[in-house]
């Protein structure tokens, strides 16, 4: 076991974990921000998806001692009203069914408009077809990214 | 045709019920009327003895609408409280669902499975609305003076035009909640409808994409601990030994339990217990036959000429329908094991306590939950709670409820509240799968190239009937046998979205589809000359309704301008599943060498259509589903292990591999039907039947992608 300082969603956060815990069980079962999911273990299904100094990360294979000063951001820091663009298109959409991969989804795609903020369906394919959702909302996720990347941000994103 | 039952004592299933904290509580039972007895259900202040649901109107005009029925992604919950609210005239901006409970053993239908919660509760809903309408507005005439009759209704308000006088719900419900119930209410003419029909999106948006804690493996409780099951890999195997000296001795572990063929590990954290289970030490030996894909084959080639079939239909004489006949067609088409997959892994709560046992969690029978749970530990139902949480996916993988009694055994022996979590490697190894099915079909033509004898036999491993004897195209052949054979193995298997039809309707499709090639027939009009014949010359039962599948094969045909299009080539599939219809064109052109679906056209006939936001949803997620599997879909086994055990084995569909869906509906104002499924069954033919156009090869066999001409 080990403590380690972490700066998530804006605030420093102590953990005493095993050095080898995936930062997702550090969220989900010290932190209790449970909006990241599990859904592989294994980098295939994106449902774990946050940020690392804004950029994408798959947090269920990364060591929770290899995060180090990294400012990591979770979909329960993506903004403070849960209004950014994307969460007022998912929305807006009608994107969710079952929900389980969604912030996943929102969290490639924040990170995909960060970088790229009018992207084209196939820009948009390309980013996110790591992300899987079972349910097959796939055409309404596109659709969203689509409509949040015509809509300026309300809100600074983290 | 409908097998739908609607108890017509209305007046049994509502009543009004005094709400300490004023306001309007209008209790409505799904069940049956004579079933009253049943204990009270919630909120816990109030007596509701009798009912399971509830419409309650409190004085600052929020209406809560309780909705039994476990939430998976069908958005049953936004469409239950549309159908109140729609009835009640609410204000949908002051609507609040709440995920109800499991009420009790007599419970009618707490449960997501085969398409069924709208078109079971339909009218109870439309009455419960309605009634609470009715209350609200005598509430209104008598504190105005004036006859109820003057009195409308608008969005939480009730009107009196003549004199003005206008009051809303919240200050009325008091009054209101001191009326007897009516004993019959008028329900809304459809045309009235301000909500049913519309695109009303999902009530949980704003908690799902804010990553609120609604699922079940976000669940959490103090003092809890987390466990995860070592069970055997490969299906018919037990325990010989187990060694978990390592495990133990972990950090955060706080015990290893050995119980039936399951090692837990269970610990402080997921982490702690998934890396402690790496280093137990079990040995297994076989206690039943270790099967492999390659065996499948071989018994599936055996029991095709089995002798013992179980006949499931037969019209006429076959035998002497094929001695005569000018030519037979016969195939066979195959379809592998399959895993539910859903994205959120099977997990579940369990405290069992002296006085009683708790129960959290994903299921989609919590009803059947909780019997095992009371037969295995001898605590009787009425001891026993499950509240259930927003499934991460269902699918029908949480009909079976193994996760939820292994959970309950586990902290039954342990004697502490526990989460038990399983990994997708467990989930994905641990059973429950589509059956691996294969199908014969032949067909005897006349000289005129009519049919005249048909038979099917389907060959299943633990599938029971992969038949659907009374569906089309029976009751349109003269003679007509359909049978089948049974394989029992140790691999479990269950209903998988849309059970049986999923892989029957694909294989039956594609084969009408080369009866008509071979005939010289179009495909569509085959169709519709066999429905002709049923409707003129009915053989035997007939499940399905003639003129509603007739009718979307016309509407789908024509969206899609079948046959017209030069640029593609079109498929053709048409199913009835469950209650409902659904007819798809698919459009396939060629692209590097290689059949690409661009589009498919669906028009489906579910009856009234409820959210139009959430049907499309259903419809392309369905056809997603369905193509996805289809194509890329295969669990197969070596010595009775599944050889894919993750994502990175097993290919589910990805975004950039889908195509354009348009999909549409027949809205006939027939009572509703039920969605959840029917739109998948006909994918898998309306692919094959266009990439047979397209390349003249027909694939039989799933997943597409092994097969010609993906794969030569
Ligand atoms: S859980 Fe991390 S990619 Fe699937
Ligand atoms: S909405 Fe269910 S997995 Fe994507």
């Amino acid at each position: 076991m080990a403590v380690f300082n972490l700066h998530v969603n804006g605030k420093e956060q102590k953990v005493d974990v095993a050095e080898d815990t995936p930062l997702l069980w550090v969220l989900r079962d010290h932190l209790r921000l449970v909006g990241t999911k599990f859904g592989c273990g294994v980098g295939q299904c994106g449902a774990c998806t946050v940020h690392m100094d804004g950029a994408p990360l798959r947090s269920c294979l990364m060591p929770v001692n290899a995060v180090g000063n990294a400012k990591i951001t979770t979909i329960e820091g993506l903004s403070e009203k849960g209004d950014h663009p994307l969460q007022k298109a998912w929305d807006e959409v009608d994107v969710p069914q079952c929900g389980y991969c969604q912030s996943g989804q929102i969290m490639t795609a924040a990170a995909l408009l960060k970088r790229t903020p009018r992207p084209t369906m196939e820009e948009i394919q390309n980013t996110m077809h790591g992300n899987l959702c079972r349910c097959g909302a796939y055409h309404r996720i596109r659709e969203a990214v689509k409509v949040a990347s015509t809509k300026t941000p309300t809100t600074k994103t983290k | 045709m409908s097998n739908i039952r609607f108890n017509n004592s209305r007046r049994a299933f509502l009543k009004n019920i005094s709400l300490s904290s004023g306001g309007l509580l209008l209790g409505f039972s799904f069940m049956d009327a004579e079933a009253s007895d049943m204990p009270a259900l919630m909120p816990k202040d109030v007596d509701v003895a009798g009912f399971n649901s509830y419409i309650s109107i409190a004085n600052d005009g929020i209406v809560s609408v309780f909705s039994p029925n476990p939430e998976l992604g069908q958005n049953i919950r936004t469409s239950f409280a549309m159908v109140v609210c729609d009835e009640l005239d609410a204000d949908w901006n002051k609507v609040k669902v709440i995920q109800a409970p499991l009420d009790t053993t007599k419970f009618d239908r707490q449960l997501t499975g085969g398409s069924g919660a709208i078109p079971h509760s339909w009218k109870r809903l439309r009455n419960a609305g309605a009634t609470a309408r009715y209350l609200l507005v005598a509430a209104a005439a008598a504190k105005w003076n004036v006859p109820a009759s003057e009195c409308t209704t608008e969005n939480g308000y009730v009107l009196h035009k003549a004199s003005g006088k206008k009051a809303g719900y919240g200050e009325l419900a008091t009054a209101a909640s001191k009326i007897t119930v009516p004993g019959e209410v008028k329900l809304k003419d459809p045309k009235d409808f301000k909500l049913i029909g519309k695109p009303i999106r999902n009530v949980e948006n704003q908690n799902i994409v804010t990553g609120k804690p609604l699922f079940g493996l976000d669940f959490y409780r103090d003092g809890m601990v987390y466990a995860t099951i070592q069970r055997p890999p490969a299906f018919g195997q037990k325990i010989k030994s187990v060694n978990a000296d390592e495990a133990k001795s972990m950090p955060g572990i706080i015990d290893v339990v050995t119980f039936k063929n399951n090692v837990a590990v269970v610990g402080r954290s997921t982490w702690d217990v998934l890396k402690a289970k790496k280093t137990l030490v079990v040995e297994y030996e076989a206690e039943k036959t270790l099967e492999s894909s390659a065996d499948h084959a071989q018994i599936f080639s055996k029991l095709m000429e089995s002798t013992d079939a179980k006949v499931r239909r037969k019209d006429g004489d076959v035998e002497a329908a094929f001695k005569n006949a000018a030519k037979v067609i016969k195939t066979e088409y195959e379809c592998p094991f399959v895993p539910h997959n859903p994205l959120e892994p099977m997990n579940f709560f369990a405290h069992v306590r002296e006085d009683g046992i708790e129960l959290v969690g994903p299921t989609q029978t919590p009803g059947a939950a909780r019997k095992a749970v009371s037969d295995l530990l001898k605590v009787p139902e009425d001891k026993i709670t499950v509240d259930i949480t927003r499934l991460g996916g269902g699918f029908g993988r949480r009909l079976k409820f193994d996760y939820v009694v292994e959970a309950a055994e586990l902290s039954s022996i342990i004697k502490k509240p526990v989460k038990v979590i399983w990994t997708r490697e467990d989930d994905m190894g641990g059973g429950s799968y589509r059956p691996a099915v294969r199908y014969r079909f032949e067909a005897a033509l006349d000289a005129n190239n009519e049919i005249i004898g048909y038979k099917c036999r389907g060959v299943g491993i633990n599938v029971e009937n992969p038949m659907r004897q009374d569906n089309f195209p029976s009751g349109s052949i003269d003679n007509l046998l359909i049978d089948s054979v049974e394989h029992q193995s140790p691999i479990t298997t269950g209903a998988w979205r849309a059970p049986v039809t999923n892989f029957l309707a694909f294989a039956e499709q594609s084969f009408l589809d080369e009866i008509a090639l071979a005939t010289g027939k179009d495909p569509v009009q085959m169709r519709l000359d066999l429905l002709k014949r049923a409707k003129e010359k009915p053989v035997g039962p007939i499940r399905y309704d003639i003129d509603r599948m007739a009718t979307v094969i016309k509407t789908v045909a024509e969206k899609a301008q079948w046959g017209k299009k030069k640029d593609v080539f079109q498929g053709f599939s048409v199913y009835f599943s469950h209650a409902s219809y659904v007819g798809q064109v698919c459009e396939v052109v060629m692209k590097d060498g290689k059949p690409k679906v661009q589009k498919i056209y669906a028009v489906s006939d579910c009856g009234v259509v409820i959210n139009s936001s959430g049907a499309l949803q259903q419809v392309m997620g369905g056809i997603t589903d369905g193509y996805g599997t289809a194509m890329f879909g295969k669990l197969s086994f070596r010595n009775g292990e599944p050889e894919q055990k993750n994502f990175d084995r097993y290919r589910l569909i990805r975004m950039n591999e889908i195509f354009d869906i348009d999909a549409s509906f027949v809205n006939n104002g027939i009572d509703p039907t039920g969605l959840g499924e029917p739109a998948l069954p006909p994918t898998g033919g309306a692919v094959a039947n266009a990439i047979f156009k397209a390349t003249g090869v027909r694939i039989k066999k799933q997943p597409f992608i092994d097969q010609a001409p993906f794969k030569s």
